[in-house]
């Protein structure tokens, strides 16, 4: 990554972990408990009218400024099962890397095992919940002119709703399309904790970029994070992100010596265009059946190449207004 | 299945989609093309079809923006021109739609935040890597100077009845400074809107991130060329209009070259439905324009309907640019599908270790 593009390892001196979480969704049941935990505890306005979407059993339909959860829903058959099974093959024998300690070559252990894959259902459902990702180099910070997304202390980022302006740069600039400007809601005060339960409270932070926090306002009091906390399978795990990237390994790993070779990491990777992600998670089809990017990558990686570009074009530019005078000063 | 006698009550069921219909766009041309796809549909999945990245919420400020904001930084160029050149009249009215556009602009800019009254926040930090911060302040300058010209040129135009006291003498002494100060953050100011564009997740606008600082100062010479022509008499508008014919000729050959370098899927936004027809009539009008310029530019009225011509060229430029830009988030297929032909071609050289999915 370029110098410009800002990073969590800025603030390794704060003495705090990176915190982040894995979902892990081959055991997610699709209850939207963190759905509702999250809007609960961040107040965050419902997004419509009891909208139903007519597509499965999500009815949420994407991220957005006031969804910082959202459980996807598909169902698929068996042949579609075959085709994610297959791709995850494709995957490991591709030889992905392995970016743990060297000497643990797990590929290598799943040769021994027994990895015949089990009956194939003739349907399943997969179910996962979405969250920002809180990524290493991160889109919609790089781009935030008004310095009102910043990375905390614990490595995740965040923005401040006294400050921004509502420009909208972050949410174009977000590679994974949560970050949003929030509209108008119909319910949802923060600054007033003691509201009335039943009374439609005022909406708050309209017209302002709004995204997960991570609970920001949790995790500084040493708390796990709403929807971590309410999550009753365990499918959302909380903690320090080293941790996270390990029990996501040891999980695939677990899966695949089970045969389920479409189980895959998503973001684990720090090599990856947006330098891993905070949120990591484990898939069992391709990223874009959840909805999420295949190839996601942080727009400001190109930014000096851009910037080289945009110079070269303010001088051309220059040059043909001095040639203009030039040739039409003679005439 | 019906468990109590009520559901009779209930709608009729919609009949049910295919499964794979609505995980699955039809791959290849847009809506309403009616051809037969020659080559076998691509590999394509996505979420019932819902957006994977979010388009900004810019409205038709921000076009008018980057069109204001290209007008005013050639307009600025032009009246630096007239002011080395001794073209006075050439210079007063450039230098009158340098401070108009951009002040237009500004207010365009601030009325489409989500927070119009924190739009001081825009200079509460220089950030190299937000191109809407390094924007903003390119745009401050560019207005500091521009104001204090134009300002100098309304004081002499009212025969010096501005209210200004012993301001004036140093109103006149900055006037030409200020015009070159202007002039020096004219390019930039042009220029710099088609970074904050690529710089983004974007599928469209960051395919075009090589070649779109060309479209734009091309488009913005060619409108502030076209403005002068309308304003101001022939025996001046020598300088505008070779300009307005080298922005023509730039912008012909900068949209060839950027939809070359584009990912031809990212790149079909901008040929398809409103966009595409606003694209294409753009490069209709600069032409026309170009040509009125070139020919008839020392007749007054064939300069000026050129010059109109050449300014709603650019304005279409704009205002096609960004709205193919949203339209191309707003299809998933213009995000994933680039994505993953480029995951597979690193993946076929051999580059295994940057993939975001990963297996152990």
């Amino acid at each position: 990554m370029n110098r410009l593009t800002e990073s969590p390892d800025h603030f390794r001196h704060t003495g705090h972990p990176r915190k982040g979480f894995f979902t892990d969704t081959s055991i997610c049941i699709g209850c939207k408990a963190c759905e509702v935990a999250c809007k609960e505890w961040n107040r965050n306005p419902h997004d419509s009218e009891y909208e139903l979407l007519e597509s499965s059993y999500d009815n949420t339909g994407s991220l957005g400024a006031d969804t910082w959860r959202h459980v996807a829903f598909i169902e698929q058959d068996r042949e579609q099962i075959g085709r994610a099974r297959e791709s995850g093959r494709a995957l490991v024998s591709l030889g992905m890397p392995s970016v743990g300690p060297p000497g643990q070559d797990q590929a290598s252990n799943l040769a021994g095992a027994d990895t015949t894959p089990p009956d194939t259902p003739d349907f399943r459902w997969l179910m996962s919940s979405d969250v920002c990702k809180h990524c290493t180099n991160a889109g919609c910070l790089d781009v935030c002119p008004t310095g009102a997304l910043f990375r905390t202390e614990h490595g995740t980022v965040v923005v401040q709703d006294d400050v921004c302006n509502g420009c909208g740069t972050c949410v174009a600039g977000c590679p994974f399309g949560v970050i949003e400007r929030r509209r108008d809601g119909t319910a949802g005060p923060k600054t007033e904790r003691d509201f009335t339960p039943g009374e439609q409270a005022p909406t708050h932070n309209v017209g302002v970029a709004q995204k997960c926090t991570l609970c920001y306002d949790r995790i500084v009091d040493g708390q796990t994070p709403a929807c971590a906390q309410t999550c009753p399978t365990t499918s959302i795990k909380y903690g320090e992100r080293e941790d996270m990237v390990a029990t996501a390994r040891e999980r695939v790993a677990e899966l695949h010596a089970q045969g389920l070779t479409e189980a895959r990491l998503y973001g684990a990777n720090d090599s990856d265009g947006v330098g891993g992600t905070g949120s990591v998670f484990l898939l069992l089809d391709e990223p874009e059946v959840y909805g999420l990017p295949p190839d996601p990558r942080v727009p400001t990686a190109d930014l000096p190449r851009m910037f080289k570009r945009a110079g070269i074009a303010a001088a051309g530019m220059l040059a043909a207004a001095t040639a203009a005078f030039l040739a039409g000063g003679r005439a | 299945m019906t468990v109590s006698d009520f559901d009779d009550y209930r709608p009729a069921e919609p009949p049910r989609r295919r499964k794979r219909g609505g995980k699955r766009r039809r791959a290849g041309g847009g809506e309403g093309r009616g051809e037969v796809p020659v080559v076998p549909e691509a590999e394509f999945t996505s979420y019932y079809g819902r957006p994977v990245v979010k388009p900004p919420p810019w409205g038709d400020p921000i076009a008018v923006y980057l069109f204001l904001g290209g007008v005013a930084g050639g307009s600025a160029l032009l009246g630096v021109g007239g002011q080395m050149t001794g073209k006075p009249i050439l210079c007063r009215n450039s230098r009158l739609a340098a401070l108009a556009a951009i002040g237009v602009g500004a207010v365009a800019l601030v009325e489409d935040l989500g927070r119009p009254e924190r739009f001081l926040n825009m200079l509460r930090t220089i950030k190299p890597t937000s191109p809407m911060s390094l924007g903003s302040w390119i745009l401050t300058a560019f207005s500091a100077g521009a104001g204090v010209s134009a300002v100098s040129e309304i004081d002499r135009m009212t025969g010096s009845r501005l209210p200004l006291g012993p301001l004036r003498r140093l109103l006149r002494g900055l006037e030409g400074p200020a015009g070159v100060e202007a002039a020096v953050f004219a390019a930039p100011l042009s220029a710099y809107t088609a970074v904050l564009l690529s710089d983004t997740a974007n599928p469209t606008w960051n395919a075009a991130r090589e070649d779109l600082p060309f479209v734009f100062v091309s488009s913005a010479s060619l409108a502030a060329a076209g403005l002068a022509m309308i304003t101001t008499p022939v025996k001046e508008t020598g300088p505008a209009r070779a300009l307005a014919v080298l922005g023509v000729a730039g912008e012909l050959i900068a949209t060839r070259f950027m939809e070359k370098n584009m990912d031809p899927v990212a790149a079909e936004p901008l040929h398809l439905d409103g966009p595409g027809r606003m694209l294409a009539w753009s490069e209709r009008l600069a032409i026309a324009g170009g040509i009125g310029a070139l020919v008839g530019g020392r007749h007054r009225l064939t300069a000026a309907i050129s010059g109109a011509v050449l300014l709603g060229a650019s304005a279409l430029t704009r205002f096609g640019i960004l709205r193919a830009g949203i339209r191309s988030a707003e299809n998933p297929r213009y995000t994933i599908e680039p994505q993953k032909n480029r995951l597979a071609a690193r993946r076929r050289a051999g580059i295994i270790h940057d993939s975001i999915t990963t297996t152990e």
